[in-house]
């Protein structure tokens, strides 16, 4: 996005949220970086300086949590952002920040990613509103996106309670045209006011806290009800309730029916549901995923003794998973009047080669991967692994995944697999992911005596999101510059007694280390260290050469692509070439070469 | 008025910088846009889709199975793939330059011959118009404008509602100064080839 403070701008999701984020006049903000959320963070790293915004990536969603909710407590606005299941990592201070609450505004964003087009789970963090009793907003669009953040800052500094705000990557990763408003001037700094009854949960104090909390949800309850972010639209004899994406999906696609459009969606209006539905012929619902909103309208209905049926996901008209499209909403007719649908042509008559996400050209997670493979041959193995660009190791051919759960939850697996089973251990993490949450396990590890391989792979960079600094690479922002944290040290510091860095590009030596790493009897640690070559291609630090294969001298085995598989070879009717395009001159398919007839062009 | 463009492509040619050059001359030219993109881990070689709906009802950023007026398909793979999103009045420009899956590059599976994909689609729709987008870029200069020729193209399509010097403009704007005349240039023969 560009830093212009006039006009309209035709924005992402992401970054309609970040102008939202500046024009409310935020002060602090914190993340660590997950699609669907990640722009907003690249956003603030770029020009948060500039509008006065204090953004740090912190380690993980915990720690971003607990920094923001100091800066809201002091009184500054504050701006937390995730994807959902980072909130999971936060839950725990998220849910006791409830009971104190806040001074200056504070903004919790949860990115869901229905139908997890880049997560491992479609969770409906909605249900978290419930949990920790927090209030909720839901936009449609990113154009409300920017309007509705401002507005929470307002309604959460009037609760003294952060406020959830609740997007999916239909709103993350929309784009419309967003109209630029003015910045509020509020003040980035503050002074920290004691006060030991609100802050320090201690089971007495927090008793009092929790009476104080169920108080605040009934004023947040009034304040849902006269919101103009519940509203009605259109007339008609059938009413739908919707909220987030789903609305718009509702407004195009159904016909003459009335829509009460939520968008606080913790606590509901009950008052406005009940007088909605009264009198209405029928009632249908659409959410995506869980039955959040429904569950509550049958209950408002059978409390206001209203009589009317609900068509939801409880009578089976629409699905409980994956995310809703207008073919969801059209799909519906028989219920309610819908849009016309065009007939779709056919799908040709010709098959079509899958085309799943993969390890870019020249990934050194290929190198590595490819390196365990011939260190461990037939002993058997439990690949433990994590979140990240080596998730994509699952695939073929090297299928190094047999568990993924979360971030550093490989070192954490492996834990429990090398004491369950006497098979050999190899846990993976990323660099990012062992500071997010690997370094806790493998003190752990150290502390029970556990006996493992950890291979942290290193592309000095948060990559799969779009390459945002972490402690292993140091930072450069708002004037400050921290060191890269070396990941060696810091390993032999936990108590580790074998460690090795490697460069996965060196083929053998990545091998010789695999197989001390596997024949150690205890822990043992090997950072395959190398940059990401997509971001050396984005930071222009990429030497221009690719590699050639000499078809005179190649003995046509093919070994390149079985024990590398780069997508830059290229492999028909038995003779394989590289694609210039695609190659980086990584050479590490000329390193399994067994005629060395690969060979580097500058 | 309602237009639907969905275009559709491999991570990494350019699918993002053509919905947002034809969204932003949709926008200057006074047009409301609703529009969703792909980004994240199926970026990374994966298929990608782009959706841009233009009008001045829409809200929707997805657009229904065979709602699209425009398919841009920038590879002939994920153009039979995504057919379905159009219906029988739909322009289909479909580049014939394939970016083979991993599991082709690895002969594991089979790419199908150009030909085989421009025939079935042929079959059920009179409203192909197939291009060599790279073949043209390297006319115009270089090959990385394939996807300037393929904006090129779009703006030319019959019922695209939008002026070509806005979509030109939008284009001139969003690429970097120092390949701007080989942007024009791939852009113009794109558009030319069109009409052709």
């Amino acid at each position: 996005m560009s830093a212009n403070d006039k006009g309209k701008e035709l924005l992402l999701g992401n970054d309609a949220i970040t102008r939202g984020v500046i024009e409310a006049g935020v002060g602090f903000a914190s993340t660590y970086p997950g699609t669907p959320s990640s722009e907003i963070g690249n956003n603030l790293e770029k020009i948060g300086d500039k509008y006065g915004i204090f953004f740090e990536f912190s380690t993980n969603e915990k720690t971003a949590m607990e920094a923001g909710a100091a800066a809201a407590m002091s009184g500054v606005r504050t701006f937390v952002f995730m994807k959902h299941v980072g909130v999971n990592v936060a839950a725990d201070p998220m849910l006791t920040l409830a009971y104190g609450g806040v001074r200056g505004g504070m903004v919790i964003l949860s990115a869901d990613d229905p139908s997890a087009h880049s997560s491992q789970n479609e969770q409906d963090n909605r249900m978290y509103a419930k949990l920790a009793l927090l209030p909720m907003m839901e936009p449609s669009t990113p154009a409300e996106a920017k309007e509705m953040i401002k507005k929470a800052f307002d309604i959460s500094e009037e609760l003294t309670l952060p406020v959830l705000f609740r997007t999916t990557t239909r709103i993350n990763h929309a784009r419309g045209i967003v109209p630029i408003g003015e910045i509020k001037d509020v003040p980035k700094k503050s002074q920290f006011q004691r006060d030991l009854k609100r802050f320090v949960n201690i089971p007495s104090n927090a008793r009092v806290n929790r009476i104080r909390l169920l108080e605040l949800n009934k004023k947040a309850a009034e304040m849902s009800e006269a919101s103009e972010l519940n509203f009605i639209d259109g007339d008609g004899k059938i009413g739908v309730i919707t909220s987030s994406v789903a609305y718009t999906y509702v407004k195009e696609g159904l016909k003459n029916v009335s829509i009460l459009k939520l968008g606080f969606t913790n606590p509901l209006p009950e008052k406005k549901i009940a007088d909605f539905m009264k009198g209405k012929e029928k009632i249908i619902v659409v959410e995506e995923l869980e039955p959040f909103l429904e569950d509550q309208v049958y209950r408002i209905a059978a409390q206001n003794g209203i009589s009317v049926k609900i068509h939801g996901k409880r009578t089976g008209d629409l699905p409980m998973a994956f995310e809703y499209s207008p073919d969801t909403v059209l799909a519906l007719r028989d219920i309610a009047e819908t849009g016309e649908k065009k007939e779709p042509l056919p799908k040709p008559d010709v098959e079509i080669p899958l085309r799943p996400p993969t390890l870019c050209a020249g990934c050194p997670h290929r190198g590595i991967f490819h390196a365990i493979r011939k260190a461990v041959g037939r002993k058997p193995v439990i690949y433990s692994s994590d979140i990240g660009c080596y998730s994509l190791g699952a695939s073929p051919p090297f299928m190094m995944a047999d568990m993924i759960l979360c971030m550093g939850g490989g070192i954490g697996a492996a834990c429990g697999f090398c004491e369950a089973t006497d098979q050999k251990v190899i846990a993976f993490a990323g660099d990012s992911t062992f500071f997010h949450g690997g370094i806790t396990p493998l003190v752990s590890a150290v502390f029970n005596g556990h006996k493992f391989v950890t291979v942290v792979l290193d592309n000095r960079a948060t990559a799969m999101t779009g390459h945002q600094p972490h402690p292993g690479t140091g930072r450069d922002h708002g004037g400050r510059k921290t060191e890269p944290m070396d990941i060696e040290a810091l390993v032999k510091g936990l108590g580790v007694n074998f460690v090795i860095t490697v460069d996965p590009y060196d083929i053998d030596a990545s091998v010789a280390a695999m197989e001390k790493a596997i024949d150690y009897d205890g822990l043992s640690v090997v950072i395959a260290k190398r940059a990401c070559p997509l971001e050396l291609k984005k930071e222009k630090l990429l030497e221009p050469r690719t590699c050639r294969v000499n078809q005179d001298t190649c003995k046509r085995c093919s070994i390149c692509i079985s024990s590398i598989a780069c997508p830059a070879l290229m492999k028909k009717d038995g003779i394989v070439s590289i694609d210039a395009s695609q190659c980086i001159g990584c050479s590490m398919c000329g390193n399994v070469c067994p005629a060395g007839s690969i060979e580097v062009v500058q | 008025m309602k237009y639907v463009v969905q275009i559709v492509g491999v991570g990494g040619q350019g699918v993002l910088l053509a919905s947002m050059v034809l969204g932003s001359a949709a926008m200057n030219s006074g047009r409301n846009v609703a529009m969703s993109e792909v980004h994240g881990m199926a970026q990374r070689g994966g298929s990608v889709i782009s959706t841009l709906r233009i009008g001045d009802n829409v809200v929707s950023p997805l657009a229904s199975e065979g709602e699209a007026d425009m398919i841009l398909g920038f590879e002939p793979a994920e153009t039979c793939r995504n057919l379905t999103l159009g219906n029988k009045d739909t322009v289909v420009v479909m580049n014939l330059d394939p970016v083979y899956p991993p599991t082709v590059t690895a002969g594991l599976s089979k790419y199908p011959e150009i030909s085989e994909m421009t025939a079935a689609v042929a079959k059920v729709t009179s409203n192909l118009i197939s291009i060599g987008a790279t073949s043209i870029a390297e006319k115009a200069g270089k090959s990385v404008a394939a996807n300037a020729v393929m904006i090129g193209a779009a703006a030319a399509a019959k019922g695209f509602p939008i002026p070509k010097d806005a979509v030109r403009a939008s284009l001139l704007s969003l690429v970097p100064e120092k390949f701007r005349d080989l942007n024009e240039k791939a852009f113009d023969m794109g558009y030319e080839a069109m009409n052709k």
